[in-house]
């Protein structure tokens, strides 16, 4: 289980290594953040809901099924929309309201 | 690496910002005008076992439900042995804190008429992705309470059997953390990464509890000799195949069944569908060659695979990325299903820390509430709550009376000393993840871990309890280069004394009473007759000491001896 964060993107708020529940998220020397643990990612997104940026995609490792797709978040207000790219490259995106309960 | 000195004294101290930690921390500022401190190894915002969401409210007391009827409930699906007055004090307050967390921001399921809609028997249907923000928020709205994040705890400091604070060390900067109080709360969560994991590999951690609750509190508590009960009552998930993403969304929401490879429905064949025997059933089919196992959603509409598409996201995105990519869902496919490596949480079985009703420890000075307590099975996040109010209000009633502890330097300096001597270590023939990985191993292999089927047998735990100690020596030896290494070597000595406890309390039951989460294949029997009482233990001079002690009934008004 892992993430993936893109360098070019990254804007050095340090969010992310903040929020991580596992504290696996440094800064290298130009205030870049790297995930230091990547076998140590619990998968929690945690990190993704606070990127402003965008810069941090998840994806499934090979072990557990994945096959080149990822996903990433962005937070507008009470919504999270969830964008779903497949290996060949579409994106879904699931918009999610967060203060409305699940069916199930 | 020179560690700076900082020591701190607050009335109340609690250890680990999560479910409990916050709503002990709420519960504290709300009813008193002490000093709170939580000191957390992540940060509160989102660490813990709420960190993706949480899918529903398992424990509730609905309309045809009375805080009777969940005990028995609870008291039927844990084959007897459990406290009923520690799950009473919990049902009767379930629904109040349900209302409390509401009142925070929760989104509930509600019916035409205001009602909550339930999921199955005590759950209720929410949106759990952002409980864990929710609760933090409502932490900081108190002056009164301060929060340390980034801070790891790792032992308690204790003077005349009693518990006047604890130390740990900051994981962001070189500092040693001494924090004195008038009493503690423990609510760091249960323990996992104790076996070798599904998935072993790359994705180690994609597992199901928190593999950041490396049971530091069970640890902590161990080492000052406090009274744990029933660690042999570990708790193995049915999960999604891989992802180990929650089933209960689609079993209890979508209401589908289990199903053999040849789509019959198959648990009904080994016995009443308990929790355990759900998994048990499972395993068996698989043994018998009608593996693989699955959950029968195929045929599902395509608006309730929509929905669980979100429900997923909303607590275990990984599912619903899988489904995805590779274009498929649950209405055209079923979900394979397996069960995890053991974990011990006090939260879903009743493992933990031996409790009064108010929560008190054996040790003086010290409350355990949510996971990390004992007696009390699927509390789950409401239950959690329900706990960290009770020990709150018996803490801040005791502080009334006390004065606070004196700092010993000598005490401290100790421990100073101890955390450099990882530093000042020669270089050693082995890693830290090698250590983690033998210790997996040799659980996995002789503690009854997924390669057993979850079965074991006294002479093989005997092996087990030799390597365990064998490894223990080798930790104290192993050298760490920054503060983040020095996190991970406390974690796996932590997990090696739970290990060490959950051996004695294995070999100790001479009966096979939970399917799976305690299978001793020298006695593959339940026996009532000799068997329904608790397996206690108390650490001291390097042994587990075992303790059996009669099971306690619903009202009767217990409270420590000693
Ligand atoms: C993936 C998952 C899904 C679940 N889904 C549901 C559900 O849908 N419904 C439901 O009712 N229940 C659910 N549960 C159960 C429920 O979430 C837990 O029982 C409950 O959250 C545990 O609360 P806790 O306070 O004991 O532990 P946590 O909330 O995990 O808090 C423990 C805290 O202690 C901190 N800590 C640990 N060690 C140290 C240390 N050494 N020093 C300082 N801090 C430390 C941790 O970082 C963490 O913040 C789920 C559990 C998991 C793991
Ligand atoms: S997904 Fe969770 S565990 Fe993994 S790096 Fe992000 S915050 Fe940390
Ligand atoms: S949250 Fe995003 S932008 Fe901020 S430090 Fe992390 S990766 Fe960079």
């Amino acid at each position: 289980m892992s993430i993936h964060i893109d360098k070019q993107k990254c804007i050095s708020c340090g969010k992310c290594c903040k929020a991580c529940p596992g504290s696996l998220l440094y800064q290298d020397e130009y205030k870049k953040t790297f995930i230091k643990y990547p076998k140590d990612c619990w998968g929690c997104t945690a990190c993704i809901k606070e990127c402003p940026a965008q810069a941090i995609k998840y994806y499934l490792g090979l072990d557990i099924g994945g096959r080149g797709g990822h996903l990433h978040i962005k937070q507008e207000e009470d919504y999270l929309d969830w964008y779903i790219t497949s290996p060949q490259g579409e994106t879904k995106k699931v918009r999610i309201n967060r203060k409305e309960s699940n069916q199930y | 690496m020179q560690f700076k000195v900082n020591i701190l004294h607050t009335d109340l101290l609690i250890i680990g910002g999560g479910t409990a930690g916050c709503f002990s921390a709420l519960t504290a500022a709300e009813q008193s005008d002490c000093k709170i401190m939580i000191v957390e190894k992540a940060n509160i915002k989102r660490s813990g076992c709420l960190a993706a969401g949480v899918n529903a409210l398992n424990a509730y007391i609905g309309e045809d439900e009375t805080p009777e009827s969940f005990v028995e409930y609870v008291k039927q699906d844990s084959e007897g042995v459990i406290r009923e007055d520690l799950v009473y004090s919990i049902a009767k307050r379930l629904n109040t804190v349900t209302k409390k967390m509401e009142e925070l921001g929760l989104p509930i399921l509600k019916d035409e008429n205001g009602n909550y809609v339930q999921r199955g028997r005590g759950s209720i249907k929410i949106n759990g992705e952002n409980i864990k923000p929710l609760l933090s928020e409502a932490v900081y709205k108190h002056r009164s309470i301060e929060v340390l994040n980034k801070v790891n705890m790792i032992d308690y400091l204790v003077h005349d059997r009693e518990v006047i604070g604890a130390i740990g060390f900051s994981i962001e900067e070189p500092k040693f953390i001494a924090v004195y109080a008038k009493a503690v709360i423990c609510t760091t969560g249960g323990a996992a990464g104790l076996y070798k994991p599904n998935n072993p590999g790359f994705s180690g951690h994609k597992m199901w509890y928190s593999p950041f609750n490396a049971g530091a509190g069970y640890a902590m508590g161990i080492r000052a000799g406090a009274e744990m009960t029933s660690f042999e009552m570990r708790f193995i998930a049915l999960r999604c195949k891989d992802t180990i993403a929650p089933t209960g969304t689609v079993a209890q929401g979508v209401k589908v069944k289990q199903v053999n490879k040849k789509g019959e429905t198959y648990v009904r064949k080994y016995g009443e569908p308990t929790t355990p025997m759900r998994l048990y059933a499972t395993l068996m089919e698989n043994e018998n060659g009608n593996g693989p196992c699955y959950l029968q959603t195929k045929g599902i509409t395509k608006e309730q695979e929509q929905e669980l598409y979100k429900a997923y996201l909303n607590m275990a995105p990984a599912q619903t990325l899988q489904w995805l990519e590779h274009n498929t869902g649950p209405a055209s496919q079923n979900i394979e299903i397996q069960g995890t490596e053991p974990y011990i949480v006090g939260g879903h079985t009743a493992s933990g820390y031996w409790i009064d009703r108010n929560r008190k420890t054996t040790l003086k000075g010290l409350y355990a509430a949510g996971d990390v307590a004992g007696g009390s099975p699927k509390k789950y996040v409401t239950g959690c709550f329900v706990e960290g109010e009770i020990a709150a209000l018996a803490a801040v009633n005791e502080i009334q009376q006390k004065l606070s502890p004196a700092v010993d330097e000598r005490v401290i300096q100790r421990y100073v000393n101890s955390l450099h001597r990882f530093f000042e270590n020669g270089s050693c023939l082995y890693e830290i993840e090698e250590l983690e990985i033998a210790m997996q191993k040799i659980m996995d292999e002789y503690a009854g871990g997924i390669s057993q089927q979850y079965a074991y047998s006294e002479q093989k735990l005997i092996i087990a309890a030799a390597r365990m100690d064998e490894l223990m020596d080798v930790a104290y030896t192993l050298q760490v280069k920054d503060l983040h290494e020095l996190l991970f070597i406390h974690e796996i000595i932590d997990r090696l004394y739970v290990g060490r406890v959950l051996i004695e309390h294995l070999k100790a039951r001479k009966e096979t009473r939970w399917k799976c989460y305690q299978e001793n294949k020298d006695y593959p029997e339940k026996d009532d007759a000799n068997w329904k009482k608790y397996v206690n233990s108390i650490y001291g001079d390097g042994k587990v000491n075992i303790l059996y002690r009669d099971l306690i009934e619903r009202d009767e008004a217990y409270e420590h001896s000693h």
